[in-house]
């Protein structure tokens, strides 16, 4: 890093190396099941107790939101502090302390939006991972267009009182708290929209699982039917929710495209296509046409990356977002789409199984995996809404009169 | 649409009130929540074999119409179009055309006429893996006695688990990858030594493995001739590829027309979404696709009516169909949003029968391959 270099971010980093060393709890070392999830919150219950220790160790030091100011918990880390952190706890290959809509999302727009009392509230039990948030967004009427929405919330004086669906809110049965949108006005669209965030335990909030094409899944309808909340759980200024929302959306498209939708179901494409299909004398995946399109697969993948690193670096040296930032979120739907495709196609029917004897894991979660990612360009922002994005925000095309 | 003679019309007719009345997507839905391990619902099966459709390509004097596999494609592309779980596609087309193209007199008797009723379920036994690839068998059929003994596995077998008969392709000379030295044999599905294991596969319809531990069956088993059976198997097979087509493109037509009818009905932004031309360019492209689709399918059933080599269009059609509706099924799903995610809409069942289907008798890699060395390049 020596482009940040100086001897304090050496001592940092040296201090950071010892720390994880004496605390990173050694059981951890072993590759993370899908349940072993560290979401935290009320309901979360610690399939190992070092896991939770984990969590309350990086908490205590505010290193599960590094760079959050340090009254409210917070790290208070620099950029390039925080750079070496991520970099040493890459290093030895450490399990994330904590997954959370909060640290991802809500924190940061608390942190720009909130009073200092809703901070002081709500921001410390995100940090320690004690309040597991949810995001009520969509609608089933409101989905690429959020600011149709809906769901009523009336001002009855000591509180508001909030009517309505919404639909896709991950979790929501097993979250604690909501981080809400409702239209308080209904005379206008964008200005008659607010930020509100309650109780998931209060009277008359009801998330129900839904299905999805891959199985069971974690999103759920969540349904209000008369659901008190506090007037000071307001955030920002009343009908002024729809600037927070929008930015709120900004943190979670970085979130998802900073994921990569991590595809492949864990397996390496190149090595199942030779195993499934055969090699010919020359040690070349047998079916020519297969081959050529894996190939192509990966150098656009490759592409991608470089992409990535690319708009990290411009980002990072103060130019500014990239142009390369908004077709992110668009590519690595596309690329995690694609990825799970050939990786069918390389299994034949064998790809293709649903449950039951004769299919092996890896091959069952292929087959999930790839209708699972057929909602990587829905979620988030459907690919076509992102595209009209960057052709009028980036290319400055204007909308067909 | 092939200009029709009045009696195919009539068939099409038939089959789209039969499967839009009894057999709508609901019922596959139906099937797959009853987790009964069956890929097919037998009650569907019988009022489709009272209605005559198994016996679509038999010969009248085996209880058949001779309806040809232009008649039997309308129908096939009907029931594709609700996705209908039934074995037309194993039964009446593919072991009814391979007892057509190679059945003595006596296995004619003996099958084809309980298939024509829809009486019997049959099946072709061909792939030993999870990619298509025929001349790869390697299932050894040795001379025993008067007839012979068979061991080896066969999977993905559809319908094999119900199968009455399994139509076996079998290698009595020559080595896995050879076209000479095969040999298919009627195989009752009770023949000792037959082990079945259901395959759940993603489209709730299943297939099975099939092991033959030292099957003993008779010399009158052998349908064609002893190392000769490349002969039956490759216009089988055409027929196959040919009608599996046929019912692909029903069920990509359907998916279009789902989503045809969802563009023109949810609003988003204040409009219906079809007015976004991110939207129609796709959706005028995929309609462009589809027709060309049916062309290929078309001629294809049209090509095996009329004798002489089908090779090309049997390849064709299934590579044009297996783009199709794998296109036709991914726009399904992103142009209805959220809700095309979710289980209780039709789409995804469309996209996991689209997906079996593709793979189902080789994908489009493998009918590109196939089609370029046919024609010599
Ligand atoms: C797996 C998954 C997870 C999700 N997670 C969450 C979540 O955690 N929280 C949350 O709030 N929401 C979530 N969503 C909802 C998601 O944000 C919406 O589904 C998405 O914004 C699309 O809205 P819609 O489903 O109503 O589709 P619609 O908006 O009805 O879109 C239907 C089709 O029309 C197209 N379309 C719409 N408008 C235009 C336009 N102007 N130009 C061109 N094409 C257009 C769309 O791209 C799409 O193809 C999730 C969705 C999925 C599938
Ligand atoms: C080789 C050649 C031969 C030709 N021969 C003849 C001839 O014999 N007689 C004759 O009269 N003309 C002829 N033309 C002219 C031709 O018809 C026009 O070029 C054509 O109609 C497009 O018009 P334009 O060039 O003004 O492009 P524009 O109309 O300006 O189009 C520019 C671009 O915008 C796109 N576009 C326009 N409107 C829309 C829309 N509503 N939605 C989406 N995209 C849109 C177009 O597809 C194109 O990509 C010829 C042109 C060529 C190139």
């Amino acid at each position: 890093m020596a482009d940040f270099g100086g001897t304090e971010l050496d001592a940092f980093r040296a201090d950071t190396r010892a720390w994880l060393e004496a605390n990173y709890p050694p059981s951890l070392h072993a590759p993370m099941g899908e349940d072993d999830a560290p979401w935290g919150g009320r309901k979360m219950v610690w399939k190992n107790p070092d896991a939770k220790l984990w969590l309350d160790r990086m908490a205590e030091r505010g290193w599960t939101a590094p760079m959050w100011p340090t009254e409210y918990g917070g790290g208070g880390l620099s950029k390039a502090q925080n750079k070496v952190l991520e970099q040493e706890l890459r290093r030895i290959k450490a399990r994330p302390a904590l997954m959370s809509f909060g640290v991802w999302m809500l924190g940061p727009v608390l942190l720009e939006y909130a009073t200092e009392e809703q901070k002081k509230q709500f921001i410390p039990g995100i940090v320690r991972g004690e309040t597991r948030w949810c995001q009520g967004y969509s609608e089933p009427g409101a989905g690429s267009d959020l600011a149709a929405l809906q769901t009523k919330c009336e001002d009855k004086g000591d509180h508001y009182l909030i009517n309505g669906q919404k639909v896709w809110t991950s979790y929501a049965d097993q979250a604690d708290w909501i981080f809400c949108l409702v239209r308080t006005d209904t005379s206008k669209k964008h200005e008659g929209i607010s930020f509100v965030l309650f109780d998931m335990t209060t009277p008359g909030v009801d998330p129900r699982p839904i299905k999805l094409i891959s199985g069971s899944s974690p999103f759920c309808e969540t349904f209000f039917d008369n659901v008190k909340v506090p007037k000071d759980q307001l955030v920002g200024k009343l009908n002024g929710g729809w600037d927070i929302a929008k930015r709120l959306l900004q943190y979670e498209r970085q979130n998802i495209s900073a994921s990569g939708f991590g595809g492949g179901g864990g397996l390496d494409l190149i090595d199942v296509a030779k195993k499934e299909v055969g090699v010919d004398e020359a040690g070349r995946i047998a079916d020519g046409d297969l081959r050529a399109r894996i190939a192509a697969h990966r150098m656009d993948a490759h592409a991608f990356a470089l992409t990535v690193r690319r708009a990290e670096q411009e980002s990072r040296t103060g130019k500014g977002p990239s142009a390369a930032v908004s077709i992110i979120k668009y590519a690595a739907a596309k690329m995690n789409q694609e990825r799970y495709e050939l990786m069918v196609e390389a299994m034949g029917l064998q790809g293709l199984g649903w449950e039951g004897e004769g299919f092996s894991k890896d091959e069952l979660n292929v087959t999930r995996g790839m209708l699972r990612s057929k909602g990587n360009s829905i979620e988030g922002g459907t690919s076509e809404v992102n595209l009209n994005v960057v052709a009028k925000r980036v290319l400055g095309l204007l909308d067909h009169q | 649409m092939a200009v029709l003679t009045e009696e195919q019309t009539m068939l099409r007719d038939a089959a789209k009130g039969w499967t839009t009345d009894s057999a709508p997507v609901g019922a596959l839905r139906k099937l797959r929540d009853s987790k009964s391990g069956q890929s097919f619902d037998p009650t569907a099966w019988a009022e489709m074999g009272q209605m005559g459709w198994a016996g679509v390509v038999v010969a009248e004097e085996h209880n058949g119409s001779a309806f040809g596999y232009l008649g039997l494609g309308l129908v096939l592309e009907e029931t594709g179009r609700n996705l209908v779980a039934s074995p037309l596609l194993s039964t009446a087309l593919i072991a009814a055309s391979a007892l057509g193209l190679a059945g003595t007199d006596a296995q004619k008797t003996a099958w084809l006429d309980k298939i024509a009723l829809g009486e019997a379920v049959a099946t072709l036994a061909v792939d030993e893996g999870s990619h298509h690839a025929p001349a790869r068998t390697a299932l050894a059929a040795v001379k025993a006695g008067a007839g012979f003994k068979l061991n080896g596995s066969k999977t993905f077998v559809i319908d094999g688990d119900a199968a009455d008969l399994l139509i076996v392709v079998a290698r009595t000379s020559g080595k896995p990858g050879d076209t000479d030295g095969l040999t298919l044999f009627l195989v009752p599905g009770d023949t000792a030594g037959v082990t079945r294991t259901h395959l759940a596969l993603a489209d709730s319809r299943g297939a099975a493995q099939i092991t033959f531990t030292d099957v003993s069956i008779g010399s009158d088993a052998v349908l064609g001739e002893v190392d000769k059976g490349w002969t039956v198997l490759e216009p089988t097979l055409d027929r196959a590829y040919a009608g599996l087509a046929a019912e692909m493109l029903g069920t990509a037509s359907a998916a279009f027309d789902i989503t045809l009818d969802y563009l023109k009905t949810r609003t988003q932004f204040g409009q219906v979404i079809g007015t976004f031309q991110a939207l129609q360019h796709r959706a005028a492209k995929l309609f462009t696709d589809l027709e060309t689709t049916r062309s290929c399918v078309e001629a294809a059933l049209e090509a095996l009516d009329a004798g002489g080599d089908s090779r090309a269009l049997a390849s064709l059609a299934k590579a044009k169909a297996s783009e199709v509706l794998h296109l036709a099924s991914n726009e399904m799903v992103q142009m209805h949003g959220g809700i095309g995610m979710t289980d209780a809409h039709d789409s995804g069942l469309y996209m996991k029968r689209a997906r079996v289907a593709e793979a189902l008798f080789g994908g489009a890699a493998f009918h590109r391959d196939r089609y370029a060395r046919l024609q010599g390049f």
